[in-house]
Formats: structure tokens, C-alpha cells, sequence
């Protein structure tokens, strides 16, 4: 680095206050809208450069609470109505008030449609994969096979599977048995085939069985494939769910309060849905990271630095 | 001979056995239905009756595969896509090459947008560490969300603020597909080595000689394996957009109607076509990635 960039640089700020300066001529609202954003913007831009301790968990938190704020600033200086777009703190009200609510449509969704169904087809893929995995007939025609239902629209059977097992939370878990399945199964057989020639032979001068070689060398080369897919089901799962309530459902749950919801504008409760859905997803996605750190530690993508 | 027996036989075998599941399955779904009208209406039927009957149902619960394909070429080959109306001619409604169009059309606009701006956000990252720091945690953690449930809000949104038809369809496939663009694109243009940048250095290249000349065509692998997984997402995108604001038209439009009616067989026929769509769009996107790479001499 050479010493130019050590001393401060006045150009870019003063070219930012013309900019914002041009804009208030023409509108002051979105002036100060650019203002907090051109400043929010440089502290980051400080922060990475510099490279400071902490950078990496302060640049996106002030990145994401800078988001947050301009949105907020948008929907009340340009009184956007709440039937369009609720400003933040509405949405943070709605979801402090309807706690009860929203913890009922939780359970409802997740907890009794996504993650049952989320545990089952995740299950019965591995299973799949592991049976599938002794005959290379098999591997060869379902392989092909699974990744093209895995592209496919699977959403799309939502109807269908409503129709077939009622309203309740059993179509909701059927759905995302279908839409974890094939994900799921492409990835166990590809982490199956993982370990070398040499390390099965290896195992086979231990006079190992299959069952040992599976449990000792191939589900353990497998893991990082496993949870690659878990990670990419736990999202399709809660998609799943949702989605599938869109098409009938008790009256409870996050795609039914949504649905009706969007009905009577009150959108600031839909987005309250939203949030719980996020905090869901990124709930679950986070399990399974941790899951993948604390026994997939020895992996290349695992190691720091 | 070899290439056939080696590659397409397992294939097919394994979609002849999910054929004959699903028979198995049809016949054993529908046989409650049968029974119970040969019952009603006192009649006396042989197991031969009963299985002819479970294969042609008018509302099976599970239709038939044969069923399925004659709706299928009955709603595209045997319907034109338009018709005359009060003098002029009207898209044709019960024509699924029309629904499919009405589908296709969004999916592919948002899937163009989509990939735009994902490159753009992915160069944006790979040059500007302060982008990088601060987009790419919020990007990942959005893919944790189950975007598809803002789906409804956004047409919703839209419409009040008056865009009605493509766009609001459009917006959603973009979103869906532009998350896959930017992660292969960045992980592209960050793939080549530190010996590669170093002799980009010693020509004394400049950044941007850097990146046209070395980092855009070491990215082309990634990105087109990002774009197949885009399209598919963007159609499903514009299928569940189509869903919760009571569209007309459109494969999500047809599935929802169909749900509606318990018209099963036109619910499969709509999930068939989607499954076409997508694929058929993977597949073009496989010819032109395969063509790409040949010329650019990174084919194996």
C-alpha cells in the first residue's frame, strides 16, 4: 500500500456533499435519504479498508441497520400509505402485539408442517441414497432422473397433495417431503461416491464389512455433501409449508395469515409473518451450519485462515 | 451401441418402473371412487370393469398417465391459441401453449433482469471490499428466507402502485434468480489463482485489462452452472406469483383453477407443462453453455 492512502482523501467527500447538494435542488427529501446513505457508506467503506477488529460482524450490521433506517426515512417522508409498505417500527408493533398470533401460526407452520416433514424427507432420501448406492445400474439411471425432478417446479404439486390428505398439517408435510426428496437424494449420492478407491482398499486391509466401511470412511467423506443439501432443503422446506397453505388450510398458519391478511391490507401483519418466516429460515439454516462446523470440522472449507 | 446401453438404458428403466408405480398407484387410488358408484347404483362389475374404470375417470384422484398425456395434446395440439371473439381474434383460454406463454414470458423477463444484475452486483463485490463486507452476509442470510412468501405482498404492491401483468411476475423470477448468479459469479471471477494474477501483474495489467482478459472468462464455467440453477427458480417464481392474487391466466393461474374445481387432470397437465418448461429451458441453456465453452477452449 502506498502512502497516498494513508493521508486522508478529501476528494470523495466533497464530491458526495455536491451530489446531495444537486439532489436537494430537485427534491430535499431524497437528499437526506442520499445523505444518510452516502454517510452510513463511508464509515463502511472506512471500516473494510482499514480492515479494523470486529469489521466483518460491523460493516454488514451497519450495512443492514442502514437499510432498515432508509426505509423507514422513504415511508415517512414521502407518507407512502401502510397499505402499500409499512415502515419498520409498524411492523415491529404488529409483531409485539400479535405475539400470541404469530407463535400459533409458527407452530402451526413450522414446527407441525416443515420441520416433520422437512426430518422425513431428509431421512428417506439418505436411506434412498444409501440403497441406491450398491447398484451402479441404479445409480446411473436414477441419478439423471432425480436431477431433473430436483429442477422441476415441486411447488407445483401443492394442490394435488392438498387435495389428497386434507387440509391439516399432513399435506403441508407431503409437500415438502416432495420438495426435500430429490435435493436430498442427489446430494447423499454424490457424498457417497465421495471417498477414494485408496481409502475403501485401505479399509478393505482392515478386513472391514460394509457397515464398517460405511460408518467409519463413507458417511463420514459424505457429511459435507449431506449438510450442502440439508442447507439448501431447510429453505425448500419452509417453502414448502407456506406455500402448500396458499391451497387450503386449518385456520392457522403462516401461509393462511398471509393469504388473508394481504385481503384485509393489513400489511404490516404480513410483514410480521415475513419476519417470523426469516427468522425461521435463517433459525434453522444456522443449526445446520453449526451442525456442519462442529462435524465437519476437518473439511478444507471449514478451516480459518 | 456401447454409449446407449451404458448411458440411456438405466435411464429409461428407472423412468418405466416410476411409470408402472404410478399405474399401481392410479389404480389403487381411483378404486374407492368405482366401487363405491358400482355400489350406489347397484351394480354388479368384474375386476376387469373395475380397473377400465379407475384408468378413465372424470375427476381421478390421481389420474392416469395416459390421461394426462391426451389432456396434454388435447390443450396444446388440439386447441389454437387464438380464437375469434366479438369480431376479433382473443387468446384462448383453454389452449395451455397460451398459459404456458403467459408464464414463460415473466420468467424469462425476470430471469434476464435478474442475471444482469446479478454480474453487476458480483463485479461489484469482487472489486470493492466494502461491498463485499457488507453485501454478501445480507445476500447469503436472504437466502434463508422463504422468499416466496413476499411473493403475494409484491403483486400486491405493485398493483396498488399500478403495474399490473408482466412486471410484478417478472420482479419475483428476477429475485429468485438472481441470488444464484451472484454467488457463482463472484466464486467465478475470484477463481483464478495467485500465479494467474501475478502474471497479469507482470504485463502490468490494469485492473480492468485484469478483469476482461482473465477474470470474466475464468467466471463463464460458474455462471452458466449458476444460470440453469436461475431459470428454474425463476420459474418457479412466476408460478407461485401467479398464486395468491387470483390470476387468470398462466400455469399457476391453471393449477390454482384446477384446485379450485377438483379438476385433476388439468392440475397434472399444468404441473407437466411447467416440468417442460424448466426443462427445456435447462436444456437450451446446457447447449448454449456447451457451445460457449467450446469455443472459449475450456470444454472437457
Amino acid at each position: 500500500m502506498s502512502a497516498l492512502t494513508l493521508r486522508p482523501n478529501w476528494a470523495w467527500p466533497g464530491v458526495l456533499i455536491c451530489v446531495v447538494a444537486v439532489v436537494w435542488a430537485l427534491d430535499w427529501r431524497l437528499a437526506i435519504i442520499a445523505a444518510v446513505w452516502l454517510i452510513a457508506w463511508g464509515i463502511n467503506a472506512i471500516l473494510a479498508r482499514n480492515g479494523t477488529p470486529g469489521a466483518r460482524i460491523l460493516v454488514p450490521l451497519i450495512f443492514g441497520l442502514t437499510l432498515l433506517t432508509l426505509w423507514e426515512m422513504a415511508v415517512r417522508l414521502y407518507e407512502v400509505s401502510p397499505v402499500i409498505l409499512p415502515a419498520p417500527t409498524a411492523i415491529a408493533v404488529a409483531f409485539a402485539t400479535n405475539t400470541a398470533t404469530l407463535w400459533a401460526d409458527f407452530v402451526q407452520t413450522i414446527l407441525r408442517g416443515a420441520l416433520p416433514g422437512y426430518a422425513l424427507g431428509c431421512g428417506a432420501a439418505v436411506l434412498t441414497a444409501l440403497a441406491i448406492d450398491r447398484s451402479r445400474f441404479l445409480q446411473k439411471g436414477l441419478l439423471p432422473v432425480g436431477n431433473f425432478i430436483a429442477a422441476l417446479p415441486i411447488v407445483g404439486t401443492a394442490p394435488i397433495l392438498v387435495m389428497w390428505y386434507g387440509f391439516g398439517p399432513s399435506s403441508k408435510i407431503a409437500v415438502v417431503v416432495a420438495m426435500v426428496f430429490f435435493p436430498m437424494l442427489v446430494n447423499a449420492v454424490q457424498g457417497l461416491k465421495e471417498s477414494s478407491a485408496m481409502q475403501r482398499d485401505l479399509m478393505h486391509t482392515y478386513a472391514a464389512n460394509y457397515w464398517q466401511t460405511l460408518f467409519k470412511l463413507r458417511l463420514p467423506t459424505a457429511l459435507p455433501f449431506l449438510f450442502n443439501g440439508l442447507k439448501i432443503c431447510s429453505t425448500l422446506a419452509l417453502i414448502g409449508a407456506i406455500v402448500a397453505e396458499f391451497f387450503g388450510s386449518p385456520t392457522v398458519g403462516m401461509g393462511f395469515r398471509i393469504k388473508i391478511e394481504v385481503g384485509r391490507l393489513a400489511m404490516d401483519m404480513v410483514w410480521a409473518e415475513i419476519t417470523v418466516a426469516a427468522l425461521a429460515g435463517s433459525g434453522l439454516y444456522g443449526l445446520m451450519a453449526l451442525a456442519e462446523r462442529w462435524l465437519t470440522f476437518w473439511h478444507p472449507s471449514q478451516r480459518r485462515g | 451401441m456401447r454409449r446407449i446401453t451404458g448411458a440411456i438404458l438405466p435411464v429409461l428403466v428407472v423412468v418405466g418402473v416410476i411409470v408402472a408405480i404410478w399405474y399401481a398407484a392410479a389404480y389403487n387410488m381411483n378404486r374407492a371412487w368405482t366401487l363405491d358408484q358400482a355400489e350406489r347404483r347397484a351394480l354388479e362389475i368384474t375386476a376387469s370393469d373395475v380397473f377400465t374404470d379407475t384408468m378413465w375417470q372424470e375427476r381421478p384422484r390421481l389420474p392416469a398417465p395416459h390421461q394426462v398425456a391426451i389432456e396434454l395434446w388435447n390443450t396444446t395440439a388440439g386447441e389454437p391459441m387464438l380464437r375469434e371473439r366479438r369480431g376479433e381474434l382473443r387468446p384462448n383460454p383453454r389452449s395451455l401453449w397460451f398459459h404456458a406463454f403467459q408464464t414463460l414470458a415473466p420468467t424469462l423477463l425476470g430471469f434476464v433482469i435478474g442475471t444482469l444484475a446479478g454480474m453487476l452486483l458480483a463485479v461489484s463485490i469482487v472489486h470493492n471490499r466494502a461491498m463485499d463486507m457488507s453485501v454478501m452476509p445480507w445476500a447469503i442470510a436472504s437466502q434463508t428466507i422463504p422468499i416466496l412468501a413476499i411473493a403475494p405482498i409484491v403483486i400486491v404492491v405493485l398493483n396498488a402502485v399500478g403495474l399490473v401483468g408482466l412486471v410484478p411476475k417478472s420482479l419475483i423470477s428476477a429475485y429468485l434468480s438472481f441470488f444464484p448468479v451472484v454467488v457463482g459469479m463472484v466464486k467465478g471471477l475470484r477463481s483464478p489463482g495467485a500465479m494467474d494474477l501475478d502474471l497479469l501483474r507482470t504485463y502490468s495489467a490494469s485492473r480492468a485489462e485484469t478483469f476482461w482478459k482473465l477474470r470474466l472468462p475464468a467466471s463463464v464455467p460458474f455462471l452458466f452452472a449458476s444460470l440453469k440453477v436461475g431459470i428454474a427458480a425463476a420459474l418457479v417464481g412466476t408460478i407461485v406469483a401467479e398464486l395468491p392474487t387470483g390470476a387468470r391466466f398462466g400455469l399457476g393461474a391453471r393449477l390454482l383453477t384446477g384446485s379450485y374445481y377438483g379438476q385433476t387432470i388439468q392440475i397434472w397437465s399444468a404441473l407437466f407443462m411447467a416440468a417442460i418448461c424448466a426443462a427445456v429451458l435447462v436444456m437450451i441453456l446446457g447447449a448454449i453453455e456447451r457451445a460457449t465453452l467450446k469455443r472459449m477452449g475450456l470444454d472437457r
